[in-house]
């Protein structure tokens, strides 16, 4: 069977509560990452706060619908960033969400491996039938970045988010089974 | 789109833990039923204790457990009850289990009408492509009522069970979607 | 006369042993990061852990263990050195019935063919059968683990269930299959080997 974690840039991991409290510090404190990636607030937490969450999330254990990952690159073995999916059972679709919080990362390739990783888990893991995301209209490289993964553009909302005085759209994108098994034939990815 | 509870004999119904628990209480004493039902041994129960269990259960049902009341079509009376549970979503996996307490309603194809029903939900309401259910070997009126129901021999844990003194198989069932569209799914479709 | 003086938990490179909490959970942790060995152990979604996942697993089992009384645990490691090689257990116990289900797992893929795996199977067959007495072990295999069908097989246990496609992976569905063996039927080739052990 194909290597379901590791990609030919990155690979999945699980990281340590500790680990994991002093990256997002971090991440947390480069604000245009937060607003790329996030509709909340910027906000900044404690490492200890965060090491309790983790903790936390370690004691209650595995849930089928929450399948959250870190990622570190293959060759200098950094902790570059995550992927998560959500799950709706019942309808077979995930949701993702993913971001690289180490700045130096962006541009080069990784997101879009990660974006790999992520859908071959979701896809011959998982087994779901669709795959969704939402973005911000003001994250161009992402909405490139997906494309090329196989999402489609499928809705806009209009002025959902409003940040520095300005109100801005959201994107929605999906991609299904029967698509991604296509590019699989195709690309020989 | 059809009442996705409604068999021909009997429909399912939202669990009640004040009935069920009283009616399961009553059911256990009768200890062929407790013997068919469960592998553990047989044990009576006090209507408090009962109902403790059903409350726990009911409160623990995840996203994994599907659990309903059967009830008679034409006057309501409380058969038993039947639960799907999911134990692998990858595969759309889920197990079956049924018990009709009422030990005058054995036989009577209440049973077969039932798990007719949950197929059909277990199929086109939560999207599953196989169910699966274990039953004794000692239990050959259930056997017979989930071959009728479409369920295939997939094979059996032998000497499973140890009960009056000789062992007996676990018997195991399966059936998949395709299967299923077969027999009942273009019923389904009308 | 009865034998208690062969010790149940050593093998010829294995034995049996308890978790260790200060080296184990890195260990395992490294094993869980391999998506083929978990393919191959488990039939959920399979995801890395940390070691301090592992170890909170660890924490479940060992109050699981205590509190339903229905499982044993071993860890398997290598004789010369202690290190962590795999895993063993009996569990699903039912005692009324005197059956239960067998898991083993030999984590890395450099200690796999080395006979580990055999050797640590013999002595959790040997414990089942003749400590916890019970009548028979089930084992449940996907279709394409070869190596554990091969390695049940050598050991007597028989075909009995083949659920079929059970599992969905990697774009395939599998059939889920389900090993049996009795005690009885255990005694018939375990004897000629303690035997020979015993010389």
């Amino acid at each position: 069977m194909r290597d379901l974690f590791r990609g030919e840039l990155v690979r999945i991991t699980a990281e340590e509560p500790e680990v994991r409290a002093k990256v997002e510090v971090r991440w947390q404190g480069d604000s245009e990452f937060h607003r790329l990636a996030d509709s909340e607030p910027v906000m900044m937490e404690s490492e200890k706060k965060l090491k309790e969450w983790f903790e936390k999330q370690n004691e209650d254990g595995f849930t089928p619908e929450r399948f959250p990952f870190s990622v570190r690159t293959l060759d200098d073995d950094k902790h570059i960033g995550f992927f998560v999916l959500w799950l709706d059972l019942i309808h077979s679709e995930a949701w993702v969400g993913i971001g690289i919080g180490e700045r130096e990362y962006w541009g080069r390739g990784y997101g879009t491996d990660m974006m790999k990783l992520c859908l071959r888990y979701a896809f011959t893991e998982l087994n779901v039938y669709r795959v969704s995301l939402g973005l911000h209209a003001y994250n161009p490289r992402a909405l490139r970045a997906y494309e090329k993964a196989g999402f489609r553009l499928e809705g806009r909302t209009r002025k959902d988010t409003r940040r520095e005085g300005r109100y801005t759209d959201g994107l929605w994108m999906g991609i299904l089974r029967t698509e991604w098994e296509s590019m699989q034939t195709e690309g020989g990815t | 789109m059809n009442d996705i509870y409604m068999g021909e004999l009997v429909r399912l119904s939202a669990m009640d833990v004040d009935e069920i628990s009283k009616a399961f209480s009553r059911w256990s004493r009768n200890s062929e039923f407790r013997r068919l039902l469960d592998s553990g041994v047989a044990r009576t129960s006090s209507q408090n204790g009962t109902k403790k269990w059903f409350e726990k259960e009911l409160d623990d049902q995840s996203i994994n457990q599907h659990w309903f009341s059967i009830r008679k079509l034409d006057d309501d009376t409380l058969l038993g009850d039947i639960d799907l549970y999911v134990y692998n979503w990858p595969a759309r996996d889920t197990f079956v289990g049924i018990g009709i307490g009422e030990r005058d309603f054995w036989g009577k194809g209440y049973g077969t009408d039932a798990m007719r029903v949950i197929l059909r939900y277990a199929f086109t309401e939560i999207n599953m492509k196989r169910v699966t259910l274990s039953v004794f070997e000692y239990n050959p009126r259930a056997i017979r009522s989930y071959e009728k129901a479409g369920f295939r021999h997939e094979g059996r844990l032998r000497k499973l069970l140890n009960k009056e003194g000789r062992r007996w198989d676990m018997l195991m069932m399966g059936i998949l979607r395709e299967e299923w569209m077969e027999q009942d799914g273009t019923k389904t479709a009308n | 006369m009865l034998d208690i003086q062969t010790q149940l938990f050593e093998g010829q490179d294995v034995r049996f042993g308890p978790i260790d909490y200060e080296k184990d959970p890195q260990v395992e942790s490294k094993w869980t990061h391999d998506s083929d060995f978990m393919r191959m152990y488990e039939t959920d979604p399979v995801r890395p852990m940390s070691a301090a996942m592992v170890k909170k697993h660890y924490e479940k089992l060992e109050k699981e263990i205590e509190d339903e009384k229905n499982m044993y645990y071993f860890t398997v490691r290598a004789k010369s050195d202690d290190r962590l090689i795999g895993k063993a257990m009996v569990q699903w116990i039912e005692w009324a019935n005197a059956n239960g289900v067998i898991r083993l797992g030999v984590g890395l893929v450099e200690d796999r063919r080395k006979g580990y795996g055999s050797q640590a199977l013999r002595i959790l067959l040997r414990f089942v059968f003749a400590e916890l007495n019970l009548f028979r072990v089930s084992a449940r295999v996907p279709e394409y683990n070869v190596a554990a069908i091969a390695l049940l097989k050598k050991f007597g246990f028989v075909e009995e269930v083949r659920r079929r496609q059970a599992l969905e992976r990697d774009g395939g569905r599998w059939d889920l299959l389900v090993f049996g063996l009795l005690n009885d039927e255990w005694q018939d080739q375990a004897r000629p080997v303690l035997s020979k052990v015993e010389g």
